[in-house]
């Protein structure tokens, strides 16, 4: 069981009444909004809470990034990458991930990832997403092409990591006369490299055929299942039966040292107006072309508010009862991850500890209690239930490095 | 007006296949709809063809054309309706473009200037405002894109409905994937149109609307100054879509201009 600590980054200094006077809280929200003198003292807290995270024996920290908005303060993930490649000593550094449709020149990208594996020695999963629809729009890439677009900049990634330079690369939406990067990485063939998402089938499915571990964010029980069921069925088709260490998971929890407090900093997980990633216009989170085909007349009758949301926006009191929030002293917190455990099978686990305005002392006791009760507590019941992680696992990095791949029938007899 | 009697066709042009209306007799005119596809039928559409041999294709990834794959630029459709020029036969077509319709226009216009009769361009976009910005498709709400495009809401309501159907919804989202693919960057126009219109000699009539919220009038100005024999006519009480919301007095400086 590979175990990490995660936070947003909250920008809590943000005032939330200008956020709905204005009707959304990102891409358009104007940054007059944000404070820079709160974020200088947030960042530095951030940092604090990443050194408890590796001192109380975390085995990853989780980094992520978002564009013009409240919710997450991290503009470039491997920022943050870099400052913990420098600072801690044994935490792996778990990019989920860099959006990689938005990068313009990705063999840049693989050299800034390279560094961070070699100034961190060799401590660093290399994540990517496809970025949510509003960071197409405030990097000003085009939504239609964004699966193209990550499809490839992938591609150009392993290649300027793995391939002897100097290469030629002409592709649709990246073309590069020298591929020739002095940095590469120190972990061959290459970092890890994990994928997370909510819901998007076309992302799992290539996560599946990569045979890449696909991380769920936040996502029910349920919905977990189906996930791994649909994940399950391509590995198969590839060759090889997924497994926990092909599983990730992120989920929202609160630890305290009682159990009220507990319940009262996890309303903050709801902070911003309840949404995973506050208010959103509908067409900026989810410009033409950026989800899938087959979702579009249910997309537009909703941006039109014609219909409900059909992420939803589920209450806080149903998110507990779900599960997907989950909320006390560390007692409580281990029975309820348990379940999550037996039911989903996961051989990654990222908690989602603090978020809003919940205090920087809060905040240090939920990382003290993860690190010191919680997670022991978890590692013994992932033995019981052999969840291993893909270092446990010795798991290929990618499909192509698989020694065990069989033929679908011969796969699904297994 | 008698009732015009349009037929509907697929027509293949260079390896793109194209829905294409037609209707009316004489000299021949090709209609080039808005950035938000178009209406099977419309007024201003009948109107022209009470004079002349009226084409209405749907643009390649719009309304009911099909989507080609590589198609990158407002350029690439250009060819394409030269392409399928060529293969009706058609010499001398006099050219309406509205909105972005008018962006191909132009740009059909500098590739092939001989072979032409007049250029009409309503609310055109294809060149960057010298003043002001082209709204952006990306950041407006369907519904709130489309109305922007007209002065009076109540036509707007009588045209789309108060309430535009789902149908509609997601055809204005299939356009707008469309527009993304081959005008994201810069948005709506070309650094080089303006440069290349020099050599258009035939008349060509700027029309735009009086209160046009989708494309600023400066781009009205500049067009009439890269066009040799262009002049502007500003149409009251009406927003970008001329068309729909003045179909007859759009008609009317058309007829007037193309005799």
């Amino acid at each position: 069981m590979h175990l990490m600590y995660f936070t947003e980054q909250p920008m809590s200094a943000y005032s939330e009444q200008a956020g709905r006077d204005f009707g959304a809280t990102a891409l358009m929200f104007p940054n007059a909004n944000f404070d820079p003198v709160a974020g200088s003292r947030l960042y530095n807290n951030y940092i604090e809470q990443y050194m408890l995270a590796e001192e109380v024996g975390v085995d990853g920290i989780m980094l992520n990034e978002h564009h013009n908005a409240p919710f997450c303060m991290q503009a470039k993930a491997n920022i943050f990458a870099a400052i913990l490649a420098g600072m801690t000593k044994k935490a792996k550094i778990v990019m989920l991930g860099n959006p990689l449709p938005l990068a313009e020149n990705p063999v840049r990208l693989a050299e800034e990832l390279a560094m961070i594996d070699m100034i961190s020695k060799g401590r660093l999963v290399s994540g990517f997403v496809r970025g949510g629809g509003q960071e197409q729009l405030a990097a000003g890439v085009n939504p239609a092409f964004n699966r193209e677009r990550f499809e490839e900049a992938h591609d150009l990634v392993v290649q300027a990591w793995t391939r002897p330079g100097p290469f030629r690369f002409e592709g649709t939406h990246y073309q590069h006369r020298v591929v020739n990067p002095w940095a590469v990485p120190l972990q061959k063939p290459y970092p890890r490299v994990w994928i997370p998402g909510v819901i998007s089938k076309e992302t799992i499915i290539w996560a599946a055929q990569q045979r890449y571990p696909y991380i769920a964010l936040n996502t029910s029980i349920e919905q977990t299942k189906k996930i791994w069921e649909l994940y399950d069925q391509v590995a198969l088709q590839a060759g090889y039966v997924g497994g926990p260490e092909n599983r990730g998971y992120l989920i929202q929890v609160h630890i305290s040292d009682n159990e009220e407090k507990a319940v009262e900093n996890a309303r903050q997980f709801r902070w911003m107006q309840g949404e995973f990633t506050g208010l959103a216009h509908p067409v900026w989170s989810t410009p033409s072309g950026y989800g899938s085909p087959s979702a579009r007349r249910a997309f537009v009758e909703f941006a039109a508010g014609r219909a409900i949301n059909p992420r939803g926006n589920t209450s806080f009191e149903q998110q507990m009862a779900d599960l997907r929030i989950i909320a006390g002293t560390p007692k409580t917190v281990v029975a309820k991850l348990k379940r999550i455990l037996e039911e989903t099978r996961p051989g990654i686990l990222a908690l989602w500890g603090n978020d809003g305005k919940v205090s920087q002392e809060d905040s240090l006791t939920c990382i003290k209690l993860m690190g010191t009760e919680v997670f022991p507590a978890i590692r013994e019941i992932a033995k019981s239930l052999d969840l291993k992680s893909p270092f446990e696992a010795n798991a290929p990095v990618h499909l192509k490095y698989s020694t065990d791949l069989k033929p679908a029938k011969a796969a699904a007899a297994e | 007006m008698a009732a015009v009697n349009w037929t509907d066709s697929k027509i293949e042009a260079g390896g793109v296949k194209l829905h294409v209306s037609r209707a009316g007799k004489g000299k021949p005119l090709l209609v080039l709809h808005h950035e938000t596809g178009t209406l099977d039928r419309l007024p201003f559409y009948d109107a022209l063809a009470a004079h002349y041999d009226v084409l209405v294709p749907n643009h390649p990834g719009y309304s009911r054309s099909e989507r080609p794959d590589w198609m990158r630029s407002a350029r690439d459709i250009a060819v394409t309706y030269r392409g399928l020029l060529s293969e009706l036969k058609l010499k001398n077509a006099a050219l309406v473009g509205l909105g972005f319709g008018g962006w191909i226009a132009a740009e059909m216009a500098s590739m092939a200037p001989a072979d032409l009769s007049r250029l009409v361009l309503v609310g055109a976009m294809g060149i960057k405002p010298p003043q002001g910005d082209i709204l952006d498709l990306a950041i407006t709400g369907y519904v709130d894109y489309a109305r922007a495009g007209f002065h009076d809401q109540k036509v707007f309501d009588r045209v789309y409905g108060a309430e535009p159907s789902v149908d509609q919804l997601e055809m204005w989202d299939i356009c707008r994937e469309m527009s993304f693919r081959i005008a994201w960057k810069p948005y709506m126009y070309s650094q080089t149109l303006p440069h290349l219109l020099g050599a258009v000699r035939v008349p060509a009539l700027v029309v735009w609307g009086d209160d046009d919220r989708v494309v600023p009038q400066s781009a009205g100005k500049r067009y009439v100054d890269a066009l040799p024999n262009a002049k502007l006519e500003i149409v009251k009480a009406s927003g970008h879509c001329v068309d729909m919301e003045q179909p007859e007095a759009l008609a009317k400086l058309v007829t007037n201009f193309i005799a």
